[in-house]
């Protein structure tokens, strides 16, 4: 083998590398919170809500928990224009992410509603509480607790989806490194400092995932 | 120029899915092959070898697979062998499918009780045989519905592989969504060729599911049902 590694060049550009880096946690954070919220909310329509906004929810998840996130991508930046809703690249990307956490958070969150014991909701409905109440005063925080790693893998899973949006031109870390490997031409060294990153990130999220567990989870209900 | 979206468009479509069916099988048997070495090694009673398999699945499970993938097929060139998509998409897919099918049977692996190890050992049965004999046949039924959910996983990721420039649906798509320009038309029905494959492994996957774990109370729905 007689190629010459420069990883020199790759870092003269350690700038760009930051900005996607820090664009990518600012796209995911951003996605973890709006999926999150649909996930609550979705999941409470499946386990509680009316039967006609049951089927719905689980059309939605099926379709999204069958079907590649590129393929949603695609259909979300270049399909909606097509009846008239436009996205620029950050903001489809965004909505391509949530919407898509968004199915799997309803599986996840509702997992957990039906890991609450019944006789918490007989006892709160016996207290003369709404249904409602019940639902958020009692079972949604024990049902969270219970499937927080779940839902921290889940994240982690949906950060390190965050490099496929470099597709359609958002922008984050992956989207960098094709920038500088368009100018550099050190497509092997780019793209493996850059896997370096996410594994960095990756293993990142997850101390600080473990932390936040710690701390929210930790205090009595 | 710019042609309509025909009959003919949607037949080009299904073609193209055997390629997306094709990769998922080289991936999925290859990824098979290697991940039951990674499962085995990662339960093996030697810690060196337990420690690489687990820094080989923390690399895959902690990085994204498209970035795997540039990495396969640039380096591969580099290494001097001539790459071409279907190469590299083949052998990106099947290392990733390696990583999470080997942490999958790993978990099936020590679901088994440690007492079954023991009974083997106390009939004189060497290590190998325990493993093949005694606790391999008990770790499948385990690991049968967490495996069949993991191929949906791995057909949808075959769709990253049009990046690389390797011509499966998606990126079948994406040329007759160049000639046509009806993209909403186009990627509607490439997901809906994806949601056909998918689908039929989902349900089987949750239906295997429920029959093997019988601890489990029945699913329960409250509300306006």
């Amino acid at each position: 083998m007689d190629y010459v590694f420069q990883f020199g060049t790759v870092w003269q550009d350690w700038p760009l590398l930051l900005h996607g880096l820090w664009a990518t946690i600012r796209l995911s954070a951003l996605a973890m919170v709006l999926g999150l919220a649909i996930g609550v909310a979705g999941a409470w329509g499946d386990t509680e809500g009316p039967p006609a906004l049951q089927w719905p929810i689980r059309a939605y998840v099926e379709l999204i928990r069958n079907t590649p996130f590129l393929v949603q991508l695609l259909v979300i930046y270049l399909g909606l224009p097509e009846i008239g809703v436009r996205f620029d690249p950050d903001a489809a990307a965004l909505v391509a992410l949530t919407v898509n956490l968004g199915a799997y958070a309803i599986e996840i969150v509702r997992a957990g509603i039906e890991a609450v014991p019944e006789g918490q909701t007989e006892a709160g409905l016996a207290l003369g509480l709404h249904p409602f109440q019940v639902f958020c005063l009692i079972v949604i925080r024990p049902a969270l607790r219970a499937v927080y790693p779940a839902l921290a893998s889940q994240f982690i899973l949906l950060m390190l989806g965050t490099s496929i949006v470099s597709v359609i031109g958002a922008e984050e870390l992956t989207a960098a490194a094709n920038s500088i490997q368009a100018r550099t031409f050190r497509a092997f060294e780019i793209y493996f400092t850059v896997l370096a990153l996410y594994l960095a990130l990756s293993l990142a999220f997850r101390v600080a995932f473990a932390a936040a567990g710690r701390l929210i989870l930790a205090r009595a209900p | 120029m710019i042609r309509g979206f025909s009959p003919g468009d949607v037949w080009l479509l299904i073609l193209a899915a055997r390629w997306t069916v094709l990769l998922s099988a080289v991936a999925f048997l290859g990824g098979g092959v290697v991940g039951l070495v990674v499962a085995v090694l990662r339960t093996a009673p030697v810690r060196p070898l337990r420690w690489a398999m687990s820094g080989y699945v923390q690399l895959f499970q902690g990085t994204p697979l498209l970035l795997q993938l540039f990495v396969v097929f640039f380096g591969a060139n580099l290494l001097g062998f001539t790459v071409d998509p279907w190469s590299a998409a083949a052998l990106g897919l099947t290392l990733y499918t390696s990583a999470f099918l080997g942490e999958t049977w790993r978990g099936s692996i020590e679901a088994v009780p440690v007492t079954q190890w023991e009974a083997g050992r106390s009939l004189a049965l060497s290590y190998g045989q325990q493993l093949r004999l005694i606790i391999l046949p008990q770790a499948c039924r385990i690991a049968l519905p967490p495996t069949t959910g993991f191929l949906v996983q791995v057909v949808k990721s075959t769709s990253l592989t049009s990046v690389i420039g390797f011509v499966e649906l998606t990126r079948t798509g994406q040329l007759v969504n160049n000639a046509t320009y009806r993209p909403l038309l186009v990627f509607g029905v490439v997901g809906g060729i994806y949601f056909v494959l998918c689908w039929p492994l989902s349900l089987t996957s949750q239906f295997l599911e429920r029959r093997l774990d019988l601890r489990r109370p029945r699913r329960r729905r409250r509300g306006h049902r």
